[in-house]
């Protein structure tokens, strides 16, 4: 089965998990028992109509404030192919939330009021998807039985964010706009009869049209290596094999490859996958692969193919999502997660803010707060292999680790 | 999931491209192995845990499973479970450490519940809480998904607990791409949960993919049971509280989750193999845990129960 996964983003009281209540309700997703707990809340309540909110706002603040606070994950599937939605929180003390939710999603929803048209928080989601690269982003514009169905609202919204884009650095998103009411159910699943004036798609036959492609975007082979097996049994005395994902391309028994960073050359011997081998594994296979020469590997080194090799540096350019109430200064030291490897990092230098309403940088400044997206230098313990993020996203990806709570603090992009 | 493997076998049978939950799970696996000192993979005897057991072999084959399996056995436990549970580790060759509720409640650390739905799977709590201190494990794998209840729609992958085993769940950290974030104070540990994105009807699928044998109790067998509240339950007047009016009749039912005896209703079915289960599963209107009785107890009752530390 295809799986597509969805992030979702919108300010508070846009309906995000109405929408989302709306699709499983009528894609039929919602076994007898939870609908039936869903009305029965609902008419406790007072409600004239089915909160579908319910059904996804899992934590009990949540339900009181009638506010999601924390990434829940909703799957339900149509005929065609599975979705798995991450249902993102829309306030913005949250927003770190909506990098997690969105980081591995190959599509999105970013919602907006029509009443409100785009605000602060719309500029922010809609710069996490370029930044992170979200190949289709939908942007709904929501509560549209509230402006009469009108289309030149529609329109100015759609402006506004056509504008936006056009300042964007990511060229290759593709954008569409579709008018909808959740609460309703007007061009969520079934088309609205309210807006004859719109000629497009409903949401979900729009997300069912999307590729589930991963989201990886061809490049070259990586396989970092998490664990080295080595069953040490009689049948397998000299099995020494490397696990670990490959990401970006495909490995093929016989590619010359180079283990890194120490550069030794060796040949693929095997690509194992349980009692199997093979003799290609496609990208994304977790397998076990071993080489024709006995050469010294370890947890993080990273096999590629010869003349593929990524950049092996000390130090690297970033763009980094702040992720905590304690703010990065610049000098401060933190643990790098690069993929699998970890290592020591300083901050050398934070160059500026980048504005996420598109309006440009503020240079050197002090700190970076919670939210705050911005540029930095890191200086590092040790060597990392990495890309340019655009190049590879797991790749060119890192989490900040802060070694006095190990909380996850910041996530880096890298130039 | 089955569809990649089809297609995969009809164009190339040398070519391998593992499906997309099953290589996010062992990739999993192996970040538990290289990041924790001590992890243990808390079995159930259930569906989840037993398919967490296949994905931990194909993660480290030909070596074998790494770390031990940990039964919290609350003594209530169909039997059928338990004979499948002794049978699988002796097979795989690994160590199995069993640690029963009955013993918490003779030493007087939990209070057995009385009356109507008395269960023992709230007191689980307590003696899993308790493994963990005497083994010093740092990490514990289970097979909790996402798609099985709200509250679980919000765990991480690596889930950071306290010493009382409590989930901070207004306060979890991010977890981006893959990279899983594995560090830890002292006295912490993590719940690790490798199936996170799967469904129930992925994970029947890979049962039915991988062939792997599941306990008698998940097939349609006749039974006797008597019918409570809208749900049929088994008929073992000394785990399962009856009033005498409570007619006992022989049904033909099924399991789709094995938790203690006592919380757990049957189904009418008669999915006698795993091909019907998944057809059961696909054409099913009520939800996995619709059954589980301990779930319905308030809308919050899975949240209240991981905050304490429950799985």
């Amino acid at each position: 089965m295809k799986v597509l996964k969805i992030a979702t983003a919108g300010s508070v009281d846009d309906g995000k998990s109405t929408l989302i209540g709306r699709i499983l309700y009528d894609t039929k997703s919602l076994t007898d028992d939870k609908l039936e707990a869903i009305e029965e809340k609902s008419r406790q309540r007072g409600f004239d109509y089915l909160d579908f909110s319910l059904a996804t706002d899992g934590l009990v603040a949540e339900r009181e404030q009638g506010i999601t606070i924390d990434v829940a994950h909703i799957y339900f599937s149509t005929p065609s192919k599975s979705f798995i939605i991450a249902d993102t929180p829309g306030h913005i003390e949250y927003t770190r939330n909506m990098v997690t939710g969105a980081s591995t999603a190959q599509a999105s929803i970013v919602l907006i009021d029509a009443r409100n048209g785009v605000v602060e928080q719309t500029y922010r989601h809609f710069f996490i998807n370029n930044l992170l690269r979200i190949k289709d982003v939908v942007i709904a514009i929501n509560k549209m039985d509230l402006v009469g169905f009108s289309e030149e609202k529609f329109n100015i919204i759609k402006g506004e964010i056509e504008y936006l884009a056009s300042k964007s650095e990511y060229k290759n998103q593709n954008l569409t706009f579709i008018p909808v009411s959740a609460l309703q159910g007007d061009n969520v699943v079934s088309p609205s009869e309210n807006m004859p004036w719109y000629k497009g798609e409903t949401l979900m036959h729009h997300l069912e049209s999307l590729d589930t492609e991963d989201i990886q975007e061809i490049s070259q082979t990586r396989f970092p290596v998490q664990t080295v097996i080595r069953p040490k049994t009689e049948e397998y005395h000299d099995f020494r094999g490397y696990a670990g994902k490959i990401y970006g391309g495909d490995f093929e028994i016989g590619d010359e490859v180079a283990v890194l960073p120490s550069q030794t050359k060796s040949k693929i011997k095997s690509i194992n996958f349980f009692d199997k081998e093979y003799e290609i594994a496609k990208s994304g296979s977790s397998v076990t692969i071993t080489l024709e020469d006995n050469v010294n590997v370890s947890r993080g080194d990273m096999l590629v193919k010869v003349s593929e090799e990524p950049t092996i540096a000390k130090q690297l350019d970033a763009t980094i999502c702040w992720m905590d109430k304690e703010p990065l200064l610049a000098s401060q030291k933190y643990y790098i997660k690069h993929g699998v490897n970890d290592a020591q990092a300083k901050i050398t230098q934070l160059n500026s803010i980048i504005k996420t309403d598109f309006s440009g940088v503020e240079e050197n400044p002090s700190e970076l707060v919670l939210n705050q997206i911005g540029d930095i230098q890191l200086k590092l313990s040790k060597p990392l292999l990495f890309d340019s993020y655009k190049k590879n996203k797991s790749n060119g990806s890192f989490i900040l680790i802060n070694p006095k709570t190990n909380n996850t603090v910041g996530v880096g992009f890298i130039k | 999931m089955w569809f990649a493997y089809l297609k995969d076998m009809i164009m190339n049978q040398r070519t391998i491209q593992v499906d997309a939950l099953e290589s996010e799970a062992i990739y999993i696996f192996r970040e538990v192995v290289a990041q924790f000192e001590k992890p243990v993979l808390l079995f159930s005897g259930g569906k989840d845990s037993i398919t967490l057991v296949r994905l931990a072999q194909k993660a480290f084959y030909p070596a074998k499973i790494p770390f031990p399996l940990m039964h919290i056995d609350t003594g209530h436990n169909f039997p059928e479970t338990i004979e499948f549970r002794d049978r699988l580790t002796k097979e795989l060759g690994v160590e199995l450490i069993v640690r029963n509720v009955q013993d918490n409640i003779d030493n007087g650390t939990v209070k057995e519940e009385t009356g109507r739905y008395a269960s023992r799977n709230m007191l689980q709590t307590e003696t899993l809480l308790d493994a963990i201190e005497e083994f010093g494990f740092d990490a514990c794998i289970g097979g909790a998904r996402r798609d099985e209840e709200k509250a679980r729609a919000k765990e991480r992958i690596f889930s950071v607990r306290d010493d009382f085993g409590q989930w901070d769940e207004k306060n979890q950290r991010p977890e981006v791409f893959d990279m899983l974030n594995g560090k830890i104070d002292l006295g912490q540990n993590v719940r690790v949960f490798p199936i996170s994105n799967w469904t129930e009807l992925d994970v029947w699928s890979y049962i039915k993919q991988e062939e792997i044998e599941i306990p008698s109790i998940y097939f349609a067998h006749k039974r006797k049971t008597f019918f409570r509240d809208g749900l049929i339950w088994s008929a073992d007047d000394e785990v399962v509280y009856r009033d005498k009016e409570e007619e006992v009749v022989e049904r033909m039912v099924r399991f789709r989750t094995v938790g203690d005896m006592s919380c757990t209703a049957a189904v009418l079915s008669d999915a006698v193999d795993i091909a019907k289960v998944v057809e059961e599963i696909r054409d099913s209107s009520i939800s996995e845990r619709g059954a589980r009785i301990d779930d319905k107890r308030s809308e919050a009752a899975m949240e209240k129960r991981k905050q304490q530390g429950y799985f």
